[in-house]
């Protein structure tokens, strides 16, 4: 009981609450709350264009809500532009990887390691390549050149080197052979371990489901459905729509 | 020795449109947009050493430095009010603002300094000049001066390019601005400083023209300006490496048709090198292509 009431005054790591975000007239989130607490992996699962990867960018800053609040660690954070959000302690793995093509691996990992101090990133970069070796043995390679999965890991490697406080991940497994698929959920499910919270963005909703602790179902701009991960894998609306059952 | 003589000429001009070409290149690279105004800061730089050395009675150092920091100030002010407003505006637009720009330096200077042409000080680049093959061939200080200039500037910026944190920001801009932003990177500063260099490069430019050709007026900047977009473009827009090559075969070319084809069809004949190389070579010689994303 007294575990529950201090949980509970806890406050979320990010709180978003009532978001709305347009593209012109095109309204892409209407009205999206949702919260994410230390440790935790969190994830949104929706059909394609449902607006997964708007909520994201907004919540990065990439995009302006035209209503809502984003507070992260309990600071309003709405309105601040994207390359300060990551002083913050928030970093985005984009849709697509968007890994820097014509630099080195090692040079895509220093830039993921902007906002921090010089001193820092030579431990950082000892830590991503332990936990991607794939990584380190291409140290020197030009990003354009690594296979699709090399380029997703590279591409989590960078959000990492921030050291986020929230790492947020849009659709890491698309357009991967399922092999690399799971490889890629394994590195989630230890980044988890390691105590990063995680906030995942996958159209892929079994596999996602089944590492993430707390989910959203987003339906065209809307949260249709929300609750524990392990609940929704059994539940009947989300394995039709989703699970393909 | 005549030929060799031509070929150095040639060098010191396409050197002149190398550093200007850099400004194109380096702005369209990492802002997207050709700055059409970047020509007459050239020129800019040429009135401000003018009166510096002239007028205010500034030792030729301190007036080359006067005019660079003149022109850093200017292009990023220009960059503040003109086309950052514009950031996501359409192309054409901004080009349109940037074809406007250069009228509008123009005609100030129009108005501040007059139509009529002005002769450069000749003392402010005051180096002697070296004589070869038992004084067979002769190459004047500016001449050597520009071409050392040209190979010092670039390797200092490939350096700041690839070496620090800033050139690696700007690097990053230019290949995708949203993944440059999430990595913390100001996209607003990293273009500030874009045009800060290229507007300072304009006017070391500006001072080796007319030390080089000493009549000057307001249009100074205009013919050079067009020549250099053209380098950047025969090299490869975008391409630093390409500035170079650009700019050091279009003032060959120029030089070389001027002594030994005909001194009326030299631009033209620049020009149409310039158009059998985008025919075979769309992005220019050291262009990168570009991969269409899917
Ligand atoms: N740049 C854009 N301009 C206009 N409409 C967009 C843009 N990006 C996304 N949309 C629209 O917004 C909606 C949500 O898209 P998105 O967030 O990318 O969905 P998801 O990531 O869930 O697949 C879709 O209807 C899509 O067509
Ligand atoms: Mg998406």
């Amino acid at each position: 009981m007294s575990e529950n009431t201090t949980r509970d005054q806890n406050l979320p790591l990010l709180k978003v609450n009532d978001l709305h975000v347009y593209y012109g007239a095109i309204h892409a989130v209407k009205g999206i709350s949702l919260e994410v607490h230390e440790g935790e992996i969190v994830t949104l699962i929706g059909a394609n264009g449902a607006g997964k990867s708007t909520t994201l960018n907004t919540i990065a800053g990439l995009l302006k809500p035209r209503q809502g609040s984003i507070v992260l660690g309990g600071v309003p954070v709405d309105g601040t532009g994207a390359s300060k959000m990551v002083y913050k302690g928030l970093s985005l793995c984009p849709e697509g990887r968007r890994v820097f093509q014509h630099m080195t691996v090692r040079e895509n990992l220093e830039m993921g390691a902007y906002s921090r101090p010089k001193e820092e990133i030579e431990a950082s970069l000892a830590d991503v390549f332990s936990r991607f070796p794939r990584l380190k043995e291409r140290e020197k390679q030009i990003g354009g050149t690594l296979s699709g999965g090399e380029q997703q890991m590279l591409a989590m490697a960078r959000a990492l080197m921030s050291k986020p406080k929230l790492m947020m991940l849009d659709e890491p497994s698309m357009g991967l052979a399922p092999i690399l698929v799971d490889q890629i959920f394994g590195i989630i499910q230890e980044l988890h371990e390691s105590g990063v919270t995680i906030l995942l963005v996958e159209q892929n909703a079994q596999m996602a489901l089944s590492v993430a602790d707390r989910a959203y179902v987003l339906e065209t701009g809307r949260i249709s459905m929300s609750g524990n991960a392990a609940d929704l894998l059994q539940n009947d609306d989300v394995q039709k729509a989703y699970l393909g059952n | 020795m005549d030929f060799l003589f031509n070929l150095v000429n040639g060098l010191s001009l396409g050197s002149i449109y190398a550093i200007i070409a850099l400004g194109y290149t380096m702005v369209y690279g990492i802002a997207k947009m050709l700055n059409f105004a970047h020509g007459d800061v050239i020129m800019v730089g040429a009135y401000i050493s003018f009166c510096a050395f002239q007028y205010w009675g500034l030792p030729p150092l301190p007036s080359v430095l006067a005019a660079m920091i003149f022109c850093t100030v200017l292009g990023v002010f220009i960059e503040r009010l003109a086309y950052r407003p514009l950031r996501s505006a359409t192309s054409l637009a901004v080009l349109i603002t940037a074809i406007g720009m250069s009228y509008l330096l123009q005609n100030v200077a129009l108005l501040i300094f007059k139509s009529d042409p002005k002769n450069y000080p000749g003392q402010i680049i005051d180096l002697p000049g070296l004589s070869l093959f038992g004084g067979q061939l002769k190459i004047s200080g500016v001449t050597l001066l520009t071409i050392i200039a040209n190979i010092v500037i670039m390797i200092l910026l490939t350096l700041f390019i690839n070496r620090t944190k800033l050139g690696k920001a700007m690097r990053c801009v230019s290949e995708d601005r949203g993944a440059a932003e999430l990595m913390g990177i100001s996209v607003n500063r990293t273009i500030s400083v874009t045009f800060a260099i290229g507007s300072a490069l304009a006017a070391i430019a500006g001072v080796l023209l007319c030390s080089a050709y000493p009549i000057f007026d307001p249009y100074t900047g205009s013919m050079p300006g067009i020549k250099a977009f053209t380098a950047a473009v025969f090299g490869g827009i975008g391409s630093i490496p390409g500035a170079m090559v650009g700019g050091l075969l279009l003032g060959v070319i120029e030089i070389l048709g001027r002594a030994y084809i005909s001194t009326q069809l030299a631009d033209a004949i620049v020009f149409a090198v310039l158009i059998i190389v985008l025919l075979v070579k769309p992005s220019g010689l050291l262009g990168k292509q570009v991969r269409e994303k899917v």
